[in-house]
């Protein structure tokens, strides 16, 4: 019998390698590296900076697109984010600059960013911004997101009234149509994209890899 | 024993796929290969753990089972035995209801459909096929009789 069976085992052996193979290689998905002349937008110009921590001088400026809803985004916010800010951004190696962009594919997504927005009108938008990542199951499959982003911003403790007030007014709509179109004109389509210093880099990074980036834009310096 | 070694197969390639999506809901991997994002969406949903369990990892140890019982089932002491067969089809019988279970979530509540879980679907489908199909080429296993056990007294006469 395991004679006979030899030819089914060395097939299952063949399978077992392949899918590991795939599935190995699927570790480092998403980390693409193209050279680009990243250009400036100034602040106070047309086109919103964009939400910034950190450093004015920080040697090494990271640029984040990002979507609310995008999982991948809330995976790097949720795994890597805090890495950043501790490691990173505090010890002043890093000014990082958080810039929306919303997708149409998304249903909910131009809610979560327009409630990011006026919860940083609070001076709380990067509390907002973890709320919104961390608690994705709390309003991504909603049909109506807005009363549980609400109760994300009540969470943070900003003032309820600016807040509803801020919501019902939609007065972020058009800074945010204005970061979807600064960010096609670059040629930015998916999230999360970063650019550090002259190099763009797609996909959920892990730390070591979003360091080793910084370490070579801070040496190109 | 063919449908065993159908089982196995089958159960290994849905071990790599359960893996697969357990290893990205670890953060081990970068993005999944699901194309426009339902994948994730569905694997970041409040459906996609029970009781803090992910239920990608219920598909590794769930395929897993099946594959070790598969392979056990091809081994000389045990290639006649009808359990093994059972065992294959119980499991499977749990793992199809399951998964119909997650696809009208998808459907109905998230909305999303993960290619990932289709094709897990499809395979635990095919195991459950291919365990009822090697029950059916089984033989029956034989009424218990006991040369001790005294044969019954003679009934009274039929009229």
């Amino acid at each position: 019998m395991a004679g006979s069976l030899k030819p089914f085992y060395i097939g299952l052996g063949v399978i077992a390698l392949a899918g590991a193979t795939l599935i190995y290689a699927a570790r480092g998905r998403g980390g693409e590296i193209t050279d680009v002349d990243v250009p400036p937008v100034a602040p106070g110009g047309a086109v919103f900076e964009g939400h910034v921590i950190g450093s004015d001088s920080a040697p090494v400026t990271i640029i984040e697109y990002a979507d609310f809803e995008c999982p991948a985004c809330a995976q790097f916010a949720i795994l890597t984010g805090p890495d950043i800010k501790q490691r990173l951004v505090a010890t002043g190696q890093v000014r990082w600059i958080f810039r929306d962009l919303p997708l149409s594919m998304h249903r909910n997504t131009m809610s979560a960013h327009h409630a990011a927005q006026c919860a940083g009108e609070q001076g709380r938008f990067w509390e907002m911004h973890d709320q919104i990542f961390f608690n994705h199951g709390r309003w991504v499959p909603e049909r109506r997101p807005e009363r549980a982003l609400r109760d994300l911003a009540h969470a943070i403790l900003v003032d309820r009234g600016r807040y509803d007030e801020c919501m019902s007014s939609n007065r972020y709509m058009p800074r945010l149509r204005q970061l979807q179109a600064d960010a096609a004109a670059r040629g930015i389509s998916s999230t999360p994209t970063f650019e550090i210093g002259g190099q763009r880099v797609s996909g959920a990074l892990h730390y070591d890899e979003l360091k080793r980036l910084v370490d070579r834009a801070a040496a190109a310096r | 024993m063919t449908h065993r070694m159908a089982s196995a197969a089958l159960a290994l390639l849905g071990l790599l796929v359960s893996l697969y999506l357990w290893l990205w809901k670890t953060g081990a991997l970068g993005l999944l290969a699901c194309g426009d994002g339902a994948c994730e969406r569905v694997q970041l949903s409040p459906y996609a753990q029970i009781a803090g369990v992910p239920v990608a990892f219920l598909g590794v140890v769930g395929y897993f089972a099946i594959l070790a019982v598969s392979l056990a089932g091809l081994q000389e002491p045990l290639v006649r035995r009808r359990w093994p067969t059972d065992a294959i089809v119980i499991m499977a019988g749990i793992g199809v209801a399951f998964s119909a279970y997650l696809t009208y979530l998808e459907a109905a509540v998230i909305q999303a459909w993960c290619r990932w879980c289709i094709v897990s679907a499809v395979i635990i489908v095919a195991i459950l096929a291919a365990g009822i199909v090697g029950q059916r080429g089984l033989t029956p296993p034989a009424p218990r009789t006991s040369p001790s056990t005294p044969p019954p007294p003679p009934g009274p006469p039929a009229s």
